[in-house]
């Protein structure tokens, strides 16, 4: 069913490729994807500063991909200019071989724990259900299915019991574990985490790790800005490493190299020799 | 005579106490967003910039609520403006536009009226209230507060997470200058019953009175909406009463209200939270004795 969907837009996307070749792919069935995101030549800047320069990559769908590079590398900066929260000044960036304002609704976006208002008057379970509000109409509320959706989310990452408490009054993982469920409740097929592994418990990381390898597992594609090395080739299928420009992208294998990595990283740690003896 | 014998016998306190009432629920309402959003400055700045727009209305001879919507919203964009284009921060931004924009219907009003008409649109005077006045707020009163209870989702998202609504594809922005003209439009409603300087207290001392006392948005809005009535009502009776000016009863009245709730919310007041910290101070004062002893 999935190869019929592709093969209906796919002409429109390049109209000079002989439909014969199409066939074939239709017969290949499975060989043939679109990328869930394919970025061509993007640039951004801050007031004339360079942010990111000339960066190009496609993740398939499916897949677990870790944005790293060291401070004011533009890691955060490239998950707001896929978003298109942020304008670029060059380049093409398409979800799904689409538009972004095509696939917004579908792209759930988890924020840095730093930008939100904690003291806030709103509840654990009422947080969850702003999940839903991209899919619901506008003058929509939220009814009883919506509810239900996001018990079970809140459920999934073991916060059933919290669910009346005030989001300030919780710890730092936490919070993170109800961002997160509140991601699922929006039920998106493109996933973008900004930094969600800062400042939290071992425990809440590992339930977090878990359910993005589940989300990967069931066809989701996840983004999340990382910053520490440690973990990064336990966590990703992919790295896209980052220092403004493109440094590397693909596999973890490939991506994971010291002499890869001292790229990226070796002008801001001098230091960085003693690192590498322990990669 | 008794304030409620007199409420009874006459018509233009019936309109003062309407009037009043309707605003206490549209400035709590609204107060409530403006100071979630952290925008308490800037409703103090719409409520000052309304004054030109007053003014211009006065010599065109249109209806005031034109023209002050219009200096209002054109203020907000103003400081949007000058703080986006250059590394002027919003607070300073809001001072330096709001400060302009009243300064300029000062020079305006006191060109083409008599001093009286800007002492009342600066102070309020309730107990002078016309009846195209009373439905012109009422008016304003059932816009507002019907929109914000059709938008009320996008209001929450916004105000609690931007991010995530831009994401999504709420126009963020849009959403923000709809709310500088529903903040505008309130102002001009209240004109008449707190008057322009005053105005800001009522935006933002019920809506922070009631944020010390719930976790929850929609609890707010209706605890909010309440301390506004009260305090206007119980500011009117003072108002009538001892002959004072009634946007300064009203805001006083509200002022207690606040101060009261400081005192002993019992989440956030300032006793429980001293009683608490006390009792944990003793707690650990007893606790390491005994982990001594069984070291």
């Amino acid at each position: 069913m999935k190869e019929f969907q592709y093969c209906f837009f796919l002409p429109q996307l390049f109209p000079s490729v002989n439909f014969v070749v199409f066939g074939q792919f239709l017969i290949r069935g499975e060989s043939f994807m679109v990328s869930a995101i394919t970025v061509n030549h993007l640039n951004v800047s801050y007031h004339g500063n360079d942010a990111i320069q000339n960066v190009s990559f496609s993740v398939s769908p499916g897949k677990l991909v870790g944005i790293i590079g060291p401070n004011g590398a533009g890691k955060s900066t490239l998950l707001k200019a896929l978003l298109e929260l942020i304008p670029r000044d060059t380049g093409e960036i398409l979800m799904e071989g689409k538009d972004i304002s095509e696939v917004r609704k579908r792209i759930a976006y988890v924020p840095q724990r730093s930008n939100i208002d904690w003291d806030f008057p709103i509840t654990v379970i009422d947080t969850v259900l702003l999940g839903t509000y991209p899919n619901l109409g506008i003058f929509k509320r939220p009814k009883k299915k919506e509810k239900a959706l996001a018990n079970n989310c809140l459920e999934k990452v073991g916060m059933g019991e919290f669910a009346n408490r005030q989001i300030g009054e919780l710890s730092g993982g936490q919070q993170q574990r109800v961002f997160m469920a509140r991601a699922l409740a929006q039920q998106a097929d493109i996933f973008f985490l900004d930094e969600p592994f800062v400042g939290i418990d071992v425990s809440s990381e590992k339930t977090i790790v878990t359910i993005l390898k589940e989300l990967r597992d069931s066809g989701k594609t996840v983004l999340v800005v990382h910053h520490d090395l440690s973990k990064a080739n336990d966590y990703f299928d992919e790295l896209i490493l980052l220092n403004k420009e493109l440094i590397g992208v693909g596999e973890v294998e490939k991506v994971f190299r010291s002499e890869i990595l001292a790229k990226a990283y070796n002008t801001q740690f001098p230091f960085f020799k003693e690192i590498e003896v322990q990669l | 005579m008794s304030f409620i014998d007199a409420v009874f016998q006459y018509e233009f306190l019936q309109k003062a106490l309407l009037t009043s009432t309707m605003v206490g629920i549209l400035c709590g309402v609204i107060g409530c967003f403006i100071i979630l959003r952290g925008m308490a400055l800037m409703g103090d700045a719409i409520s000052h910039a309304v004054l030109p727009g007053v003014a211009i209305s006065y010599a065109l001879g249109v209806n005031f609520f034109l023209g002050a919507v219009l200096t209002g919203v054109l203020t907000a964009i103003g400081i949007g403006f000058v703080s986006q284009n250059s590394r002027i921060k919003n607070d300073i931004s809001i001072g330096i536009m709001f400060t302009a924009a009243f300064a300029l219907g000062i020079v305006l009003i006191t060109l083409m009226k008599s001093s009286t008409d800007l002492y009342h649109i600066l102070f309020g005077n309730v107990l002078a209230v016309r009846p195209s006045d009373m439905w012109i707020t009422l008016g304003i009163g059932l816009f507002v507060l019907s929109t914000i209870y059709l938008f009320y989702k996008e209001l929450l998202i916004t105000s609690f997470d931007s991010t995530m609504s831009a994401a999504y594809g709420l126009p963020i922005k849009w959403i923000h200058y709809f709310l500088m003209t529903l903040l505008t439009m309130v102002t001009v409603a209240s004109l008449q019953t707190v008057g322009i300087v005053l105005v800001v207290a009522m935006l933002i001392t019920p809506a922070a009175t009631a944020y010390l006392l719930t976790e929850r948005l929609w609890i707010m809005l209706y605890l909010s909406a309440g301390f506004g009535v009260i305090s206007s009502v119980i500011g009117l009776y003072f108002s009538f009463t001892y002959n004072l000016s009634s946007g300064a009863t009203i805001v006083l009245v509200s002022t207690f209200l606040f101060l009261v709730t400081f005192s002993f919310s019992p989440k956030h007041g300032l006793l429980w939270r001293t009683l608490k910290s006390k009792r944990k101070k003793k707690e650990l004062a007893n606790q390491p004795k005994i982990m001594l002893k069984e070291n």
